[in-house]
């Protein structure tokens, strides 16, 4: 296996998942294929080749820094799925 | 029928039909259709927006006046439910248009719903939806293809004029292909991302379906442009783009090998050399190409579209919008119970696939070897495109198969893309048509693919061919 059952719970534990054990398993074996797929690549010669982040070459894209409106309170609130006063509302974090 | 969208202006100005007619027409057959193609009808909005068009007509000779168009649902449009066919979005009602929609509003066009797409467009059938698979119209059994399944079923059904997908790495060729229709995938920057749902950052466009390549041409002169609001979108004028056939005498179409090899269906092979040998009898010079990194093309795609994709859904915690789990006991709690129970598998496996690579100790292995080889597949491209002017393939191996076919295996499923995923790594523009039909009647697309802003020459192209062929105007 190119991936343990630790690293499937490592990486749902960084992207906020919860898994149960026969899902772990799943995962486990779906993503095993993948990245065995993926070996292929190991075998490009790519030595100090730059890397490709982008299609087309843009740099730093500025505007003129001037206030211009953008949503208001109420409207970007909308669409939370709970708020009160004004503000989104999520469970207590601070003891 | 030739042009849908064309013909339906042309029945307006002729005063044969009124779009508020229209719009009331096809909202009916819609109601009755069995594909699943759409999450949303907007009637109310749709017909208001075609009364309005009624007034318009009578002083603009714009082709998009009182047409309908629909939207993929991860493109945002105002006021009407954008859900990317995820429960995570369940409730979400997008305050502005995507610049894409507001575009076509401008030009008078009237938006009736939004289609059906795998959830968050991440796969290649449209069966990963929440709201369940759309069905291809020319045979109810099978996949439409995905991500933009529902557009492409509806524009192939009639059930719309026109359509915006969405492409990473062949969400509009493919269902174009598996649908008979023609879709287009623009050059990355050249129609602004704002407003579309971000799966791949580096690599998502927005493009326009529809039955031929003229119409498809009228919705892409609509979109293209700069947009402040997307800096990636490029800064550069557009000509308009023209409705008119390119001359395709002298014009070099290099053929890669590559795209010919093992796993390419038999009957696919046959429609798009049947397709290559026309384009050469218009006056094509074909030639022999290599694109020899295209091979890893799917291995690099599924590392860098993963890796921003486990980047980009991690905005859906369920703070700000859309579904909240409320039994949580803590902050943690909720984001582990909203995503767990919001996202499918397919989405939950690619969230974590990206997140792996991305993870201390691996990133070398997989993000940045990855990122060196897109580097050697683009400069591929460059040298290819050196000697000719476009280059031809198939857009997919097979043409559609079995709705509940390949479910239990991701990576047969991800191969699908393997023609279609270089020009998404490249940023270049390519297009589908219709080229022939195989063994199950099903319809077979070619692709064509050009250098950076030439969807000109794709679309001249697409309009070449179908002037000599017939293949767009048979209908399910």
């Amino acid at each position: 296996m190119k991936i343990t059952q630790d690293e499937v719970l490592h990486a749902a534990r960084l992207a906020r998942l919860k898994l149960g054990l026969a899902e772990v398993e799943k995962f486990q074996n779906e993503l095993d294929s993948i990245l065995e797929y993926m070996d292929m690549l190991s075998k490009v010669e790519t030595g100090d080749i730059e890397p490709m982040s982008r299609s087309f070459h843009v740099t730093n894209v500025f505007r003129e820094d001037e206030a211009v409106r953008s949503q208001d309170r109420a409207e970007a609130l909308l669409n939370a799925p709970c708020h009160k006063d004004g503000v989104v509302v999520v469970p207590k974090v601070i003891e | 029928m030739e042009d849908r969208i064309l013909q339906t202006a042309r029945s307006y100005r002729r005063f044969d039909r009124s779009p508020v007619a229209e719009i009331e027409a096809l909202i009916r057959t819609i109601r009755q259709d069995k594909t699943n193609s759409f999450i949303t009808i907007d009637e109310e909005g749709a017909l208001r927006d075609a009364a309005a068009a009624e007034k318009m007509l009578a002083h603009s000779d714009d082709p998009l006046v009182g047409v309908p168009i629909a939207v993929k649902d991860n493109i945002c449009t105002r006021g009407l439910a954008t859900t990317c066919a995820s429960k995570i979005l369940a409730g979400f009602v997008p305050t502005y248009d995507a610049t894409a929609v507001k575009r076509l509003k401008e030009r008078g066009a009237v938006i009736i719903g939004k289609t059906n797409l795998d959830e968050f467009a991440m796969g290649s059938t449209t069966a990963t939806s929440s709201i369940g698979p759309t069905l291809n119209p020319w045979d109810l059994s099978k996949t439409p293809g995905g991500s933009s399944g529902g557009s492409g079923a509806a524009v192939a059904a009639g059930l719309c004029a026109g359509a915006l997908g969405s492409d990473t790495g062949g969400s509009i060729r493919m269902p174009a292909s598996f649908c008979g229709i023609t879709g287009l995938k623009p050059t990355y920057g050249a129609v602004s991302r704002f407003g579309l749902v971000a799966f791949a950052s580096s690599l998502d466009q927005i493009g326009p379906m529809a039955v031929s390549a003229r119409d498809t041409a009228v919705l892409f002169d609509a979109l293209k442009g700069h947009d402040p609001l997307d800096s990636t979108s490029a800064q550069r004028e557009y000509p308009q783009m023209g409705l008119e056939a390119l001359d395709l005498k002298g014009v070099r179409i290099g053929i890669p090998e590559e795209f010919f090899s093992e796993g390419l269906d038999p009957d696919v092979e046959r429609s798009v050399f049947f397709g290559i040998s026309t384009l050469e009898n218009l006056g094509a010079e074909i030639q022999q190409i290599k694109l020899p990194h295209v091979r890893y093309g799917v291995a690099v795609y599924y590392i860098i579209a993963t890796a921003e994709a486990s980047s980009n859904l991690a905005r859906y915690d369920g703070v700000r919008y859309g579904a909240r789990d409320t039994d949580a006991k803590d902050l943690l709690d909720m984001y582990l119970e909203t995503r767990s129970k919001g996202f499918n598998d397919e989405v939950k496996r690619r969230i974590m696939l990206g997140t792996y690579v991305l993870s201390a100790g691996y990133y070398d292995a997989y993000y940045k070897k990855a990122s060196q080889v897109r580097s050697l597949i683009a400069r591929d491209f460059e040298e290819a495109f050196a000697q000719c002017d476009l280059i031809a393939g198939p857009t997919t191996p097979v043409t559609a198969f079995g709705i509940h076919d390949m479910v239990d295996d991701p990576l047969r499923i991800y191969l699908l893309d393997i023609y279609t995923i270089p020009a998404n790594l490249a940023g270049l523009p390519a297009i589908s048509f219709p080229c022939g039909f195989g063994a199950e009647g099903l319809p077979v697309g070619m692709q064509l693919i050009a250098p950076h802003f030439r969807e000109d020459l794709l679309l001249g192209a697409g309009i070449a061919f179908q002037e000599w062929t017939k293949f767009h105007r048979v209908k399910p």
